[in-house]
């Protein structure tokens, strides 16, 4: 039987999915991550505890399609509804274990930038960090999920918002960000890890029929790969169910989200 | 004196030109848009906004020509990203050239507290090593007296104004809201003067009777306005909910300048007033908009 058809924002929202351990904290934010945290907690990680950056905090789903982190169904049978200091507080004491956020371009050590792309004044103004910069600051480690473009794949970006591993190495201690930094960037075309000493983007794995050469092809540097790059799983159709149900016109994975 | 005005007088007061003032502060719910379109409708200038993250609210008040700076995480259309006004004001000066202080959500957060706590600025963790610490005019990198630890310091933000959205306030503007409130207490603690809008005008018993429930105390608030659906498009819980339509035309709307100014001349300009605009939207949308059902939490008992 052939597997089930599924789009690429089906498939990312499984992989990040999996970067949820039960029992984990995880500051979730909009779009894909909003329904990767509903997947794990309906899958492995039922014990999972969601924080948003409004003043949310939830330990089940949303009954009901959202399009923002502060409709109605994300309030109804929440944990908590607070002020943004007592999450961002959370945050900052370290008592988030995991952090999403997306990005418009992203460079070889994890920085993100979505604030300005291009030359000073010639450029494109995108809308500015949110509560991305603080996530990428102080999670104990955070995931990054965005397009593959080589546009956006580049050696250094134009402006570092969310700052990842810096110039790499230990960066990060000198700088005095508590945070773990970026542990997994989920793209289009594949996962990726970082390198435990240069903290350098590693391809670990393609997603079903795409190369290695055409995510180089697409990467603004040259990339490194592990020694065996493997193949993201599929969505299982259970998976699929899932998210479709969360996602039931497909406005954040089939459309334009 | 009375502090219930209607929303013109109470933006006329309150709102005048060259006026830095804080509104979206509970994210993307509780944005109060129909102030926002008085003061389009009145055509304010000059003005500073300042809040996290406004939804389109920013972006028309940036559109409309009223805004001179941003001080904000994030201006946009959470629905579709891309916030149209806020690129042209800044890309190409249109309709005005608008400057842009760029923090993240905790930095607004924080600077809000520390004008509310009385004191010049509030300590974190966040942004060291990135470059809106590095390019920001205000924010300052150093080490902790105590630790030596790096440090970034936010000074406060004093707006002139706070326009706070709530679900019930009395009279005097105790002002009550529910669900997720971001920096709403904050911002109205660290402001000059606060406008609150509600969705009900209730007794001062009502208020007393759950003093837990209070962001904002009366005494601190300036203009109370009552003014159902007054932020629609945005959510109120128990009251409404998102209007998702509404970002959705505004986003398809306003990729053109002219586009952006038709827009706002039907939504806004050429609206007399907030009455107006229900008007226009009709009552069988609003309708929709209404909880399916209510979700009655357990009284609480404050015996004594």
């Amino acid at each position: 039987m052939a597997p089930e058809p599924y789009s690429p924002g089906e498939l990312m929202v499984a992989a990040a999915a999996r970067e949820i351990r039960d029992g984990e904290v995880v500051f979730v934010g909009m779009r894909l991550p909003l329904l990767a945290f509903c997947l794990a907690r309906a899958t492995h990680a039922p014990r999972a505890v969601g924080l948003f950056e409004n003043g949310v905090v939830r330990d089940s789903p949303a009954r009901e399609f959202l399009v923002t982190m502060s409709d109605g169904p994300n309030v109804t049978g929440a944990l908590w509804c607070t002020e943004m200091r007592e999450v961002m507080g959370l945050l900052q004491g370290g008592r988030v274990d995991l952090g999403f956020i997306g990005g418009a371009q992203i460079d070889r050590f994890g920085n993100l930038n979505t604030t300005y792309v291009g030359p000073a004044g010639r450029g494109t103004r995108l809308p500015g960090s949110g509560g991305g910069a603080d996530i990428a600051c102080l999670s104990r480690r955070h995931v990054i999920i965005m397009a593959h473009e080589r546009r956006r794949f580049v050696e250094r970006v134009d402006y570092v918002t969310s700052p990842g591993h810096g110039d790499g190495g230990s960066w990060r201690r000198r700088i005095g960000l508590p945070g773990g930094g970026p542990a997994a960037v989920i793209t289009t075309l594949g996962v990726f890890r970082f390198d435990a000493e240069t903290r350098e983007l590693v391809l670990a794995s393609t997603h079903p029929g795409v190369a290695v050469e055409a995510v180089r092809a697409e990467t603004g540097w040259p990339l490194a790969a592990a020694a065996e790059v493997e193949a993201t799983p599929r969505p299982t159709p259970t998976e699929l169910a899932i998210v479709r149900g969360f996602d039931p016109e497909g406005f954040w994975t089939r459309g334009r989200g | 004196m009375s502090k219930v005005f209607s929303l013109p007088e109470a933006i006329r007061r309150y709102v005048p030109d060259g006026a830095s003032v804080c509104l979206g502060t509970a994210l993307e719910c509780l944005i109060p848009f129909a102030a926002a379109h008085e003061v389009i409708r009145q055509g304010r200038r000059d003005l500073t906004l300042i809040g996290p993250i406004s939804d389109v609210c920013f972006d028309q008040l940036i559109a409309a020509g009223c805004v001179r700076r941003v001080v904000a995480a994030w201006v946009g259309n959470v629905q579709y990203g891309t916030g149209y006004g806020f690129r042209r004001a800044v890309e190409a000066g249109v309709p005005r050239p608008l400057e842009v202080e760029d923090h993240s959500n905790l930095t607004i957060a924080l600077g809000l507290e520390a004008a509310g706590l009385g004191v010049p600025y509030l300590p974190t963790r966040s942004l060291l090593g990135s470059d809106i610490l590095a390019r920001s005019p205000r924010l300052r990198a150093a080490p902790c007296p105590f630790t030596g630890e790096p440090l970034v310091l936010v000074p406060a933000l004093v707006p002139d104004v706070a326009i706070l959205h709530v679900q019930r306030a009395d009279p005097d503007g105790t002002g009550q809201a529910w669900g997720p409130t971001g920096v709403t207490a904050a911002a109205g603690k660290a402001s000059r003067a606060v406008i609150v809008v509600c969705e009900e005008l209730v007794e001062p018993a009502v208020v007393r009777d759950d003093p837990n429930r209070t962001l904002v105390p009366g005494f601190r608030v300036d203009a109370v306005v009552h003014l159902p659906w007054g932020a629609h498009p945005s959510p109120v819980q128990g009251q409404y909910n998102r209007d998702h339509a509404i970002y959705a035309e505004y986003h398809r709307r306003t990729a053109s300048a002219e586009g952006a100014r038709a827009w706002l001349d039907e939504w806004v300009r050429d609206v007399p007033d907030h009455a107006g605009y229900l008007a226009k939207l009709g009552p069988a949308r609003l309708a929709g908009l209404r909880p399916r059902a209510s979700r009655l939490a357990a009284p609480v008992d404050y015996g004594s």
